[in-house]
């Protein structure tokens, strides 16, 4: 019983990771990016190279796989995606799908379509259970391990957010992009600076969760639809929105793989499309704004 | 009077129209080798003009159009299976059941910004595709619904192995519904629609009911969406997952932005056009073909996807 609510913020943790950045794009610049999770991918297949041609240790591969990816979305943000915020939705989405296939298909021809795994140090291997009976908590320590980091990097952007100068450019930037700017806030700066890190905790997040999610080509188009449920269920205005959305998602989709196991993700779909009817916009929106 | 006529003449048919109609038509008959091409090539344009009837005229971005072309299909295959073999009672069940699940996901559609729209429309695909993988007494589940035998067309003319038959009856199915389409967005249903999709606040307040106006276009695309599935179904027999898969969804989005949004021949366009890219590509390199067609949608969007097609534009600016 606690161990699948133990498992369920696991996977929270992990998605919120992953889909920060994208709830950070599109409530920056309206953009709705379905590319997010190549990113995901890059970073997962990084560490699992990292580790196996160069013999890196695992702790060593997760900053050298957010860097990696930050930087590739730097470029990216650079030469291909700017031009796309003033195009209207429905390009975005075209360009965005087309980014995904061809990451799907760049993969499966440089690397092969079978599914590629992390080996993870001993002393992540472990198991620890607590209590018994119904109550007894079984904790992998990976898991734990990653509940620690994500819950690391939470507090730490939402320190970054309200306490920093960036943080409230950022905001202000999220709130309304053209008084901003009238401001005197670098616009575009502050926009790349986000994209890139965005990017970079995603690569972050494909290369913690290469082990829990499994990693093969289709991971961009797999995990999509989890990645925009965080997003517009979460809202795009804070990162306390996300990481509710994103936990919650996490808890419904172990507790209803666990419960009722022959309608798969379907309680999740279901979940969502209840949301969203009653909250379109969201359910952890902001009053004001836009 | 003038203003009318202005209006008017966007509705007439140019003589070209005639000419393509009746080159589909002889294509079967000169060509037999082709006539399976000309039948998937009816049956996906059919789909995507359905898809334009939301897109390019109502303006509500879909990712889930593929939900009610898989759910036509699965219900002309199992009606064929367990009820009835004849064609056209099939078709026209399948229509009716896939119009009445696009009238109740209408309900999801009509509220959000893009991005909810985006996620209900994809979720509700998904969650049709979820369905059909898990009732598979009813379904197949992973392996399909093998087993269905259809009946002779109007009880004459059977199926023959080289699909003459089945391109001929789709090619009528997509004729009748087209007529039906054209009718209605050259009518000031029609006009109201564009007036939303350019811009909903305006129209509301010039007195359009935006809200009945989506629902109804939807109900009517879900309606036709199903016929193609319906005809996909009982032309090859068989209906597996793969009809209501996301790569269905995001394909015939593709078609129907290469041939030109908000026109009822983009989706016939785009729907040759991408078929025989399709054709060709996969006979070069058949396991890459999602990249081409992912760098093909890269090149769309950075180019213009207006101006693709219709070399007359390239000049203007």
């Amino acid at each position: 019983m606690l161990t699948i609510l133990f498992d369920g913020i696991a996977y929270g943790m992990l998605l919120f990771v992953l889909a920060v950045g994208l709830a950070v794009t599109l409530g920056l610049m309206n953009f709705i990016n379905l590319a997010h999770g190549a990113f995901a991918m890059a970073g997962g297949y990084l560490t699992v190279f990292a580790m196996q041609k160069a013999g890196l240790p695992f702790l060593a591969c997760l900053p050298l796989a957010f860097v990696a990816t930050a930087l590739a979305g730097a470029l990216l943000e650079r030469t291909l995606y700017r031009p796309m915020y003033a195009k209207p939705h429905l390009d975005q989405v075209l360009f965005s799908i087309g980014l995904a296939f061809m990451a799907v298909a760049g993969v499966d021809y440089f690397v092969g379509s079978s599914q590629q795994n992390v080996h993870l140090p001993g002393w992540l291997r472990g198991r620890t259970e607590i209590g018994e009976g119904a109550l007894m908590l079984g904790m992998g320590h990976y898991r734990l391990f990653i509940i620690a980091v994500c819950a690391l990097l939470a507090v730490a952007l939402q320190l970054v957010l309200t306490r920093t100068r960036f943080g409230s450019r950022l905001r202000a930037a999220v709130d309304d992009p053209r008084v901003a700017a009238g401001l005197g806030i670098n616009v575009n700066a502050v926009f790349l600076l986000t994209f890139a890190t965005g990017s970079g905790l995603a690569g972050l997040g494909g290369a913690l969760g290469a082990e829990i999610l499994g990693l093969d080509p289709t991971f961009p188009l797999k995990y999509m639809i989890y990645f925009l449920i965080v997003v517009a269920v979460g809202g795009t205005s804070s990162i306390t929105g996300p990481l509710a959305a994103a936990l919650l998602l996490g808890i419904a989709d172990v507790a209803g793989k666990y419960f009722i196991p022959k309608m798969g993700a379907f309680t999740v779909y279901l979940l969502m499309i209840l949301i969203l009817l009653y909250r379109p916009q969201g359910l952890f929106v902001r009053r004001g704004g836009r | 009077m003038e203003y009318q006529s202005t209006l008017l003449r966007r509705a007439r048919w140019r003589p070209w129209e005639f000419a393509l109609w009746a080159a589909a038509f002889a294509v079967p008959l000169v060509f037999p080798s082709r006539a399976l091409m000309v039948n998937e090539i009816a049956i996906v344009a059919l789909f995507a003009m359905s898809l334009d009837l939301v897109l390019g005229y109502a303006g509500v971005v879909s990712l889930g159009h593929a939900a009610f072309f898989g759910f036509g299909a699965y219900t002309a295959a199992l009606f064929a299976k367990h009820v009835m073999p004849d064609p056209a009672v099939g078709l026209a069940v399948a229509i009716v059941l896939s119009a009445l699940l696009g009238a109740l996901a209408s309900l999801t559609i009509l509220r959000g910004s893009d991005l909810t729209r985006l996620m209900v429309t994809l979720g509700t695909a998904l969650l049709l595709l979820e369905l059909a993988n898990k009732l598979d007494w009813l379904t197949g589940g992973a392996d399909g619904l093998q087993g269905v035998v259809m009946g002779p067309v109007l009880g004459r003319f059977e199926f023959d192995l080289y699909g003459q038959t089945a391109a001929w009856y789709s090619l009528a199915v997509m004729l009748l519904l087209f007529l039906l389409m054209r009718r209605l967005v050259h009518s000031p249903f029609g006009a109201t629609l564009e007036a939303i999709r350019d811009n909903r606040l305006r129209a509301a307040a010039i007195g359009v009911p935006v809200v009945a106006r989506l629902a109804v276009i939807y109900t009517v695309a879900a309606g036709i969406a199903g016929a193609a599935g319906a005809l996909l179904a009982q032309t090859t027999g068989f209906a597996s997952l793969d009809v209501l898969a996301f790569d269905r969804s995001a394909d015939v989005l593709l078609m129907l932005v290469i041939g030109g949004v908000g026109w009822l021949y983009g989706g016939v366009a785009g729907a040759i056009v991408f078929k025989l890219l399709q054709d060709w590509l996969s006979s070069v390199t058949p396991q890459y073909w999602m990249f081409w067609i992912g760098l093909l949608l890269v090149l769309l969007v950075l180019v213009g996807r207006e101006r693709l097609l219709r070399p007359w534009t390239w000049r203007r600016r």
